[in-house]
């Protein structure tokens, strides 16, 4: 009843989106406000339908009715409530549906805006959301049904249908197959809705950026009604991106946090695009540049936003991630060169008139770094998709498999890296329109100088290695850089007398947008720290110990004491070890490292124990035992130095993100004096 | 499971009969971390994407002890890799070999970055060479009657 409920709202969603299409493009057509309307009213009851759809799924995950082919496939008796709930987007099917369901609230909200300026906008807002929420609906219902139930014939066979088929009866297995035990994890629970969250949001820009090719306007309202729609996609795929490093470095035990996996890429790629289009839009704002290659990187972001759940879905590289395998590999291949392909085809039609006038006029100007950055992020990501499909396009074209691992990656993007953060550290001492090399010298001389000591420091204090001291005094010079510019702000302000906290204060609040990047650049050089200091530093060693010998790496040593087995409620066979850690041979405290055993799927887990300290993480695994006894058992050791430091930087870069988003109240009041205009109304007196 | 079960088995097969004959001479037995740091470079076909010195899996445990035999049997870091390449194909190390149709991954992204670096260097130049939108206005028969009028004021 309940899955036929959530089949009822899932096919009844699919054909409103149809609906709405069509309905979108008769009213453009017939230039029919009511049909757009309709339209309209088609995309918003899209939403209750796949809320209704969504939780009839939660429900049956719940109840464990393991009729229904997802649950068993996903759920077990031994899991507690908070994960048969989150299995919602555990698997193939479900995470499809979950996809929909925020694509429908999305494009709901979208609907709920003030169109009276953008009128004309609307029906294609609808037709690319519907046409995106459609094909994504198709794939649930036609090829990964999360409410297909089991059936048994009279012979025996199990085969799957959504009702009962002539002479079947319903099978219902005593257990279902559990969570993959990869997915049972804190992190894990929240990582797959931020980064979903991250994809949809930003199919609006999308939609708006087609509204504006197809309809022809080339100001750049488009921009302006989408900059917080866009900084709210980036900053949930942003705290996905996080939020997935930290599950790495607790779960999977590499020891670190980012292992250049093909679904990490994926993931990866369109935050590089976003925050290429992020900065790219600052300039079409301010000089009514780069018109063509703002649409073009929104149009890349979007298709990189159904490549990468194409990755993740398809299977069609396998990865830690590519839990599953179907059959849609295929569609998704097609939708995505039919969205690009009509969205080029658009662009190219507008080419002529989306050409500026305006002319850079300086080489240092900052429109002219801007444009240095975007050459280093698409760059960047010219490496990363190169890195996803050369082992694909190996096999296809000569049939032989190859791994692209992360030593390519590394070394591939090591210099635009630095690059990036040199351009960090200039570009905001640089002007709009004219800036030369002694006005952009004169303003960089004192934070360099500064750099240029911190870095004599460390070298002083025995960094030896040119990398990490070339990273780290780039990243002294751009927190020197992004200090002195919020000091020199707030002393402008202190001129009108008000004191230094205040006047901070006052400096951020009057423009979040400015100084919500500057804190961006902070938290993005505090998690550059923290990489250098891993990927520079690390030490690692392995040994086998018998009770009371010592493991030592750095100046940290792990003395093994005791080795417990036992069954955990939820079906698990631990075995736990318990082990100290010393510092310079003074006792620091005890660790736990473990090896899960998922009796269900017959799959291990190593957790790590983990000290974490500003300063150094140890994480110790726990590699092999000997059966019975523990008398003795193999650890593997890192000393991962500042690695808290790119979590710290991880908070902080979303603090900066939630600042420039914030609604800037003289924004507001500039939008509410355009509304008034519009409705005829008279300003209300400021 | 069951390409598991035939990884295994053939690890278990190649554990027993292809491992050199030096092995067998005996030799000082290499270190975890000897082991750790070849076993970092090299990816067992089952477990895609993880390297071999972390996955916990027993047929990448054997790989690790076929290394360890292999160094103890006198193979140099090299000749390791080749051994894996020549047993279980180019795709268990980390980067694909040179040669061949892989040159591509090492050369196509040095050249694309150029190719753009010299892009937006010709983009830049250019539209720095543009002529000035205000030497163009002042063409205008509007532009100048306003430059005329300001003079004027300004006079």
């Amino acid at each position: 009843m309940i899955a036929d409920l959530g089949f009822f709202g899932l096919l009844t969603a699919f054909l409103l989106a149809l609906y709405g299409c069509a309905a979108a493009l008769y009213g453009h057509w017939q230039r029919s406000p009511r049909w757009v309307a309709s339209a309209r009213a088609a995309t918003l009851l899209t939403f209750p339908l796949l809320t209704l759809s969504a939780l009839s799924l939660v429900y049956s995950l719940i109840d464990l009715d393991f009729q229904i082919e997802y649950v068993a496939s996903v759920t077990s008796r031994s899991m507690p409530l908070y994960l048969r709930a989150t299995a919602l987007w555990g698997g193939q099917a479900g995470s499809l549906l979950f996809w929909s369901w925020l694509m429908s609230a999305f494009a709901a909200a979208v609907m709920l805006r003030d169109w009276r300026r953008d009128r004309d906008f609307q029906p294609w807002v609808i037709l690319v959301c519907l046409a995106t929420l459609a094909f994504f609906l198709a794939m649930v219902l036609f090829f990964e049904n999360p409410f297909v139930r089991l059936w048994q014939g009279i012979t025996g066979t199990v085969w799957t249908a959504l009702w009962q088929p002539g002479g079947a009866l319903p099978y219902i297995p005593r257990d279902g197959n559990g969570l993959n035990p990869l997915l049972r994890h804190p992190g894990m629970i929240i990582h797959p809705p931020m980064l979903y969250l991250g994809f949809v949001s930003f199919v609006i820009p999308f939609a708006f950026a087609i509204a504006a090719l197809v309809t022809g306007r080339s100001d750049d309202r488009w921009i302006r009604v989408t900059r917080r729609w866009t900084l709210v996609a980036w900053l949930f795929l942003s705290l996905g991106l996080l939020l997935g490093s930290r599950w790495a470095y607790d779960v999977l035990g590499w020891g670190g946090y980012w292992g250049w996996d093909p679904v990490e890429i994926a993931a990866f790629m369109p935050w590089l695009t976003g925050t290429a289009f992020l900065h790219s839009v600052m300039i079409q704002e301010k000089r009514g540049l780069f018109k063509h290659w703002n649409l073009l990187l929104v149009i890349l972001t979007y298709d990189l936003v159904i490549f990468g759940t194409f990755l993740t879905r398809s299977g069609v590289l396998s990865s830690v991630h590519a839990f599953a395998q179907s059959a849609i590999g295929p569609l998704f291949f097609l939708f995505i060169s039919v969205t690009l392909a009509v969205s080029l085809a658009l662009l190219s039609r507008r080419w002529q008139a989306l050409k500026s006038d305006v002319e850079m006029t300086s080489l240092l100007s900052r429109e002219a770094l801007f444009l240095l950055n975007n050459f280093l992020f698409v760059s960047i990501l010219v490496i990363c998709f190169l890195g996803v499909i050369f082992p694909l396009a190996s096999e296809i074209l000569t049939g032989q498999q190859i791994t692209v691992g992360p030593i390519y990656y590394e070394s591939a993007t090591r210099p635009l890296w630095a690059a990036l953060l040199l351009l960090m550290g200039v570009a905001p001492l640089s002007a709009w329109r004219a800036s030369t090399a002694r006005t952009l010298g004169r303003a960089i001389w004192k934070p360099l100088l500064g750099s240029v000591l911190v870095a004599a420091i460390m070298l002083l204090n025995g960094i030896r290695q040119p990398g990490a001291l070339l990273g780290l005094w780039l990243c002294a010079y751009v927190v020197l850089v992004t200090s002195y510019e919020f000091w020199r702000g707030a002393q402008a302000r202190q001129a009108k007398g008000e004191n230094f906290a205040l006047a901070l204060w006052r400096l951020v609040a009057r423009n979040r947008r400015r100084y919500g990047g500057y804190i961006i650049h902070v938290g993005v050089v505090l998690i550059a720290i923290g990489i250098i200091g891993i990927e520079f530093f690390q030490q690692e060693t392995q040994g086998r110990l018998a009770i009371g010998e010592q493991l030592q790496a750095s100046d940290y040593a792990i003395e093994y004491v005791s080795l417990a087995e036992f069954q955990s409620a939820d079906g698990r066979l631990v075995d736990r070890a318990v082990v100290n850690v010393y510092r310079d041979g003074v006792f620091v405290r005890e660790l736990y490292p473990r090896q899960d055993f998922y009796m269900e799927s017959q799959q291990p887990m190593t957790i790590p124990g983990l000290h974490s300290t500003w300063e150094t993480d140890v994480y110790v695994l726990l590699v092999s035992w000997e059966p019975i006894t523990g008398g003795s058992a193999t650890f593997k050791m890192y000393v991962n130095p500042l690695v808290s430091w790119v979590w710290l930087g991880g908070f902080v870069f979303i603090v900066g993100t939630l600042v420039a988003a914030w609604p800037n109240r003289e924004m507001q009041a500039v939008e509410l004096q355009a509304r008034s205009r519009a409705r005829g109304l008279p300003l209300k007196a400021r | 499971m069951k390409r598991l079960a035939l990884l295994i088995a053939l690890l278990v097969l190649s554990g027993a009969g292809a491992t050199p004959a030096a092995a067998q001479e005996g030799g000082p037995t290499p270190s975890p971390d000897e082991v750790n740091a070849i076993a970092k470079n090299l990816y067992c076909p089952v477990c895609a994407n993880v390297p071999l010195d972390v996955c916990g899996t027993a047929a990448c445990a054997q790989w690790r002890q076929q290394i360890a035999d292999l160094l103890a049997a006198g193979y140099s870091q090299q000749q390791v890799y080749d051994y894996f390449v020549q047993q279980y194909g180019p795709s268990v190390l980390a980067a694909p070999p040179p040669g061949g149709f892989n040159w591509l991954i090492y050369l196509l992204p040095p050249a694309i970055v150029l190719l753009g670096g010299f892009l937006v260097w010709r983009s830049l130049t250019a539209w720095k060479r543009k002529p000035r939108l205000k030497a163009k206005l002042c063409n205008t028969k509007f532009a100048k009657k306003i430059e005329d009028e300001l003079k004027a004021r300004r006079s």
